[in-house]
């Protein structure tokens, strides 16, 4: 799904992102590149910023400073005459048509099946036909494990399929770039694994992903590379061997000695 | 200090020992006495030569009755759908950020709830004496048209204002209810999905908002039927107003009201019919995980 993408053109690139929730500054100037095709996951205490970061990456949260592109477009904004005009809502919307994102808490739409979850988006904001829809639905229902489950409401499945067909659901807009945001920190303990898997045969096939996370084994066995945040800037970053078995900050090392 | 009960050793001596259930005497005193009543009320029914059923059997399908009744549904109809359109467009402005368009609504929620119906409806129906022109042009400049009100606002017109104005106040509240009802998580997957604004309230935050509106609407329809009976008032010849205008001319009072109430419990047990099976639709994906049927977070009463 790479394939496509430029390079030498960074998938994700942050410069001095800041924001604040009143006098709550909970972003200090992060600045983050990610290349196309590479993983990357987000860690931290809670409280430090990195959802928000990642809720930044498609506009759902607007920033106070600094700017984000996605795919060389500005995040939310228009550049002219120097200066960052906003957009309107529905360019903000046709922005966000190739990043996908899998909440903590799922957010499926609980009055349609699995797959009319699926289906939703690519009908009704790419108006694909329906009929290929649901077979592209149905195939991705497939991918994560749940083709036998299509026509169930989201309130008849467990939360770790109710997490997979949000995976699907996000996957259906042929998105380049995921976000994943705490995508396993909701689930019981026995669900976590069936989610993680289909998260990395994404990774496998390329898929360019950021994951806030709270999985270190995860973390350690897919991910290309760990940001570790912590009070609204970045840390430090590194491969995940390397972050984990040497962290070179007090801060870092605090953190990894509670969760690993 | 009383003696110690047996041990339990020995209880199970006692395990063949029969049960006696509590027995609940005032419920059999209560039962007969709403037996008596019912009989004293039957009797009376079918015995006095003053209740005159056989007139309420002669006025149930009479002529003016019949069209009183055409009335009464297109008043409840037109100030529904006056009290639905109004009343969303009330709830999106106290949604909005704009906090002048917040005030207006919550004002007008203040105002059409804080007096009552009845007044209003004479309210309407009065303008006239106060505006004897309405106009329609720039204002305070010259105006193209003008129309005495009393031509504009007619009986019907006047029972749509009042009626319907004072609706939208009420539905206002159970749209923002609904709305407000539905999690952030679900506009937020939405807009991540890349839908439009629009599109993210159609097809997302109305379905779901939609289960909680539509059992408090069909309750405010019923209401509004009701209502319309103050038209009363006015004059405006809806049911209640040709049953009173019969009786005013053959004094049969009781007759022509059971006339009219027995109309009014035909129509209401249809609508409730309605509301079930509306709610049954709504219900889905609730409804299907909830084997019981005990949907959760729907229903006004």
């Amino acid at each position: 799904m790479t394939a496509t993408t430029d390079a030498a053109v960074p998938m994700v690139l942050a410069r001095a992102v800041r924001k604040s929730f009143g006098d709550n500054e909970v972003l200090k100037g992060i600045d983050l590149e990610v290349a196309p095709g590479e993983v990357v996951s987000l860690l931290g205490p809670s409280g430090s910023g990195k959802s928000t970061f990642l809720r930044c990456i498609n506009h759902l949260e607007r920033i106070d400073g600094g700017e984000i592109s996605v795919n060389g477009q500005l995040v939310g904004y228009r550049r002219s005459g120097g200066k960052k005009y906003e957009l309107r809502p529905r360019e903000v919307a046709a922005a966000r048509r190739d990043v996908g994102m899998v909440f903590q808490r799922f957010n499926l739409f609980p009055h349609r099946t699995a797959l009319e979850n699926v289906m939703e988006a690519p009908v009704f904001v790419k108006n694909e036909a329906k009929g290929s829809a649901r077979s592209r639905a149905l195939d991705l229902l497939d991918r994560v494990g749940l083709g036998d489950r299509s026509a169930a409401y989201p309130a008849q499945l467990s939360g770790g399929q109710q997490q997979r067909v949000a995976i699907a659901r996000a996957l259906a807009m042929e998105p380049t770039l995921m976000l994943f945001d705490e995508p396993t920190s909701a689930l019981d303990p026995e669900l976590v694994g069936e989610v993680l898997d289909v998260m990395k045969s994404l990774a496998a096939e390329g898929m360019t992903m950021i994951v806030v996370t709270h999985e270190i084994g995860f973390a350690r066995e897919v991910c290309d590379r760990v940001v570790f945040m912590d009070g609204g800037v970045i840390v430090e970053q590194g491969e995940p061997g390397v972050l984990f078995t040497n962290p070179q900050h007090d801060r870092t090392r605090t953190f990894l000695s509670k969760v690993l | 200090m009383p003696p110690p009960e047996a041990p339990a050793a020995v209880a199970g001596a006692h395990a063949d020992e029969p049960i006696v259930r509590l027995r609940h005497p005032g419920r059999w005193v209560a039962g007969a006495l709403l037996l008596v009543l019912a009989a004293m009320f039957v009797n009376f029914v079918l015995t006095s030569p003053r209740l005159r059923l056989d007139l309420v059997a002669g006025y149930l399908f009479e002529r003016s009755i019949l069209q009183g009744l055409l009335v009464t549904l297109e008043l409840t109809v037109v100030a529904m759908l006056v009290g639905v359109v109004l009343g969303t467009v009330l709830a999106v402005m106290r949604l909005s950020e704009n906090p002048l368009l917040r005030g207006a609504a919550t004002g007008y929620v203040g105002l059409f709830r804080g007096t009552p119906i009845l007044v209003q409806l004479l309210f309407w129906f009065f303008l006239g004496t106060v505006l004897p022109q309405i106009s329609l042009g720039i204002p305070f400049g010259p105006a193209f048209v003008s129309v005495p009100t009393n031509t504009l606002i007619t009986q019907f017109a006047a029972a749509i204002l009042g009626l319907g104005l004072n609706e939208a106040a009420y539905m206002a509240e159970i749209v923002r209810a609904g709305i407000g009802s539905v999690d952030r998580g679900q506009t937020e997957a939405a807009e991540a999905l890349g839908m439009s604004p629009l599109t993210t309230y159609r097809r997302v935050v109305l379905p779901q908002a939609g289960r909680l509106i539509v059992p408090p609407t069909a309750n405010e329809t019923i209401s509004m039927l009701k209502l319309t009976s103050l038209c009363l008032v006015i004059g405006l010849p809806e049911l209640t107003t040709t049953a009173q205008l019969i009786y005013g001319r053959n004094f049969q009072q009781i007759p022509l009201l059971i006339v009219a109430s027995l109309w009014y419990l035909v129509l209401t047990t249809l609508l409730t019919i309605v509301q079930t099976r509306i709610e049954r639709r709504m219900s889905r994906g609730v409804l299907q995980a909830t084997r019981r049927g005990n949907r959760f977070g729907v229903g006004g009463r």
